[in-house]
């Protein structure tokens, strides 16, 4: 892959355009996760610190990897602001994931509180990244809110169901100026693959790595899958073949010279 | 000639957008485009995609695109049936004022042109308007000169006013304003605005354009970004065809109009394709008539063809007018495969509907399909499509 | 009496942020506190004194999202 095919989120160049979950795994796992991955970002939680485990993630993160902290937990853009500057005030940098839901049923992230939540962060010189319903209406706003990225939803969070808003990627996709980036629902290496065939600008899974039985050959079965998926994208896909010649007559016939 | 003024220099009181980007990004980009590096290969890659980007838009505008004009039509037609089902919009244009202080090469109301002028008061737009409504008409398009002393803002937005009363949906063809006029036409009753840009390409434009206020290339560029700004509903764009390249100039039309739909998703976005035709000759103009004999840049009608299917598949959701330039059996079989407005009953003289022919001002150009309302409305029918005079209501 | 992660903790009135975090055993470089809502600068634990009805939620990174 070229090295001039770089993912710019808040004017960072990252090469691997795979984004890692930490959740649901072991912690000791998260390493060797990264490493087959080939991931260069990795999204964390803030949870409230308990001193009986002295455990820190952080530990287990190799150097130079970038955090992103996620809002989870938030039900709306109140908290999702506090749950950001706290991640702040951690050390986590300036990136933050924005992830409100209030729907405890499907995970169905609340677009409305999602941009509110963008525009205050934005401003606050956080590089957001939010994740969404896919709206073309919601993803606007979150331009214009300040958002460096556009996070839809393939399906419900843990699902591993795929590209069921398929459609309505393809239209952020060909509407939004920004990095559109599937979360959530991606189950297979070969869903990551065909997200990335339509344009899509990363992928970012965690469920599919974390239940597979080998994480670490799962991790880099999609690091595979998404660097195929992004090279068939830059070399333009072949057509389709026709079906057959239509025999009605000819549109054009009444043109005259 | 020495004592031309700067004809990308604004006048003191045009309008400059600051902050928008879209007519450098517009001009770069058509300057770019070198439409001889389109090979058929690439014009099969676009046929068989579902989207159409400008890149695309670029392959299907160019030579190589024209052995497959029956398959882009086949195309464009299923694009077109997809987004405006078998309807076809209906309205006519009227001129209310011919007096012009531009001297427009090309253009019959030069007023370099001895020509009858006219401008219809308001007791004769009122005239002329229950004329065209009683032909069944709802939607109008008003059209003006450039003399800001004989058809100035005021007297455009009377008409909006009383068009208003007459029409549910009325259009605007006059000489660019600023965003506060646009604002005012609104109020007054204008939903949408055209405006023709004539040549992209500046240097043809400066050669054109001798003088007035139509001389100003990026003043009448940002039009319609200005009236969108203003709050009308809807802009319509245009190249005349023949004058410059016309390739190159489909192409700027279709990236403005693009550029212009991502910055205002909101905006209803509209194409005209008129093709050069012979000025209307009066005999006493000294300046060369224009004839497509002569003329080899004006296009043949299978590449005005295939202008308005490029527009088609780059903007599926877009308007699409065909001109009464055009013969009536071009502008039919147009009409089922991508055009989605026509004409009827059209004079391009000052009044003509009502008024009688000695009391009219002269026409812009000579018009080529005359037929009436009711003519256009069962060719229409005949050809399995459904004439709308309107689909607006406002509540 | 102050609230800390939901906990009652009696004795907290007038203390520095810093001392109730040193008491609970916390380990300052791995935590970020937030008290009735607002997030408190590291800087500022020392100087920031706790009254009676305080909520503090302490937290820190963890695997997740």
């Amino acid at each position: 892959m070229s090295s001039n095919d770089s993912l710019i989120l808040g004017g960072r160049a990252f090469s691997s355009r795979f984004i890692l979950g930490s959740g649901k795994y072991s912690v000791d796992l998260i390493h060797s996760a990264i490493e087959h991955a080939g991931a260069q970002i990795i999204t964390l939680a803030v949870r409230r610190a308990n001193t009986n485990t002295a455990e820190n993630i952080l530990t287990h993160i190799p150097e130079g990897i970038t955090l992103l902290p996620n809002t989870s937990g938030a039900r709306n853009a109140e908290e999702a602001v506090r749950i950001a500057r706290l991640a702040r005030e951690l050390g986590c940098g300036d990136f933050v994931k924005i992830e409100v839901i209030r729907d405890t049923k499907y995970l169905l992230p609340d677009n409305a509180e999602t941009v509110k939540a963008t525009e205050i962060l934005a401003k606050e010189g956080f590089i957001v990244m939010p994740y969404m319903f896919p709206d073309l209406n919601t993803a606007r706003d979150l331009v214009n809110a300040g958002a460096a990225t556009i996070m839809p939803l393939g399906a419900p969070i843990g699902s591993n169901k795929g590209l069921c808003t398929r459609d309505f990627i393809q239209i952020l996709i060909d509407e939004i100026d920004l990095p559109i980036i599937v979360d959530a629902g991606i189950g297979r290496p070969s869903q990551a693959c065909e997200a990335m065939e339509m344009g899509v600008a990363a992928i970012m899974a965690n469920t599919a790595i974390a239940t597979a039985r080998d994480i670490p050959a799962m991790a880099s079965a999609f690091k595979k899958a998404i660097e195929a998926g992004r090279i068939a994208y830059l070399s333009g896909l072949g057509r389709v073949l026709d079906k057959g010649a239509d025999a009605s007559s000819p549109l054009t016939g009444f043109l005259s010279n | 000639m020495l004592n031309r003024t700067d004809h990308m220099a604004y006048l003191p009181d045009m309008e400059i957008l600051k902050d928008s980007t879209i007519m450098e990004d517009v001009i770069t980009r058509m300057n770019a485009y070198d439409y001889h590096q389109y090979s058929a290969d690439d014009v099969r890659i676009v046929l068989h995609k579902d989207n159409c980007t400008p890149q695309d838009f670029a392959a299907l505008l160019s030579p190589a695109a024209m052995p497959f004009l029956e398959e882009i039509a086949r195309k464009a037609s299923a694009e077109t049936r997809r987004h405006f089902g078998n309807s076809i919009n209906v309205f006519t244009p009227l001129y209310l004022a011919n007096y012009c202080e531009n001297s427009c090469v090309y253009c019959g109301f030069s007023r370099k042109q001895k020509i009858r002028r006219a401008r219809l008061n308001t007791d004769e737009m009122e005239k002329e308007m229950q004329a065209i409504a009683r032909e069944g008409l709802e939607e109008i398009l008003l059209l003006t000169g450039e003399s800001r002393k004989m058809s100035d803002l005021q007297y455009i937005g009377e008409a909006c006013a009383i068009a208003r009363r007459y029409f549910k949906m009325v259009g605007l063809e006059v000489y660019p304003v600023n965003t506060p006029d646009y604002a005012y036409l609104r109020v007054c009753g204008a939903d949408y605005v055209t405006v023709f840009q004539e040549t992209y390409n500046s240097t043809t434009y400066e050669t054109l354009h001798p003088e007035g206020r139509k001389r100003v290339f990026p003043y009448r560029m940002n039009a319609q970004e200005r009236a969108l700004r203003g709050g009308m509903r809807g802009v319509a764009f245009g190249a005349l065809l023949g004058l410059g390249d016309f390739r190159e100039d489909a192409f700027a039309t279709g990236l403005h109009a693009w550029s212009l739909q991502r910055r205002y998703p909101q905006a209803e976005i509209s194409f005209s394709c008129p093709r050069l035709r012979p000025l209307v000759d009066h005999n006493n103009s000294d300046l060369p008539i224009l004839d497509d004999k002569t003329n080899h840049l004006i296009p043949q009608e299978a590449e005005l063809l295939q202008v308005i299917l490029a527009y088609r598949l780059l903007m599926p959701f877009a308007g699409i007018t065909v001109s009464t330039r055009e013969r009536a059996g071009f502008r039919d079989h147009v009409t089922g495969i991508a055009a989605t407005k026509v004409s009827a009953s059209v004079r391009t003289g000052v009044g003509g509907h009502q008024l009688c022919q000695e009391d009219t001002g002269d026409g812009q150009f000579e018009i080529a399909d005359l037929r009436s309302v009711d003519e256009v409305y069962s060719a229409l029918k005949e050809h399995g499509l459904q004439p709308v005079m309107n689909d607006y209501v406002y509540v | 009496m102050i609230t800390l992660n939901g906990r009652s903790v009696d004795d907290a009135d007038g203390l520095s942020l810093a001392d109730v975090l040193a008491r609970e055993n916390y380990v300052i470089c791995t935590i970020a506190v937030a008290c009735n809502k607002d997030v408190i600068p590291r800087a500022k634990y020392n100087c920031t004194r706790l009254q009676d009805g305080d909520v503090i939620d302490v937290v820190q990174m963890m695997a997740g999202g």
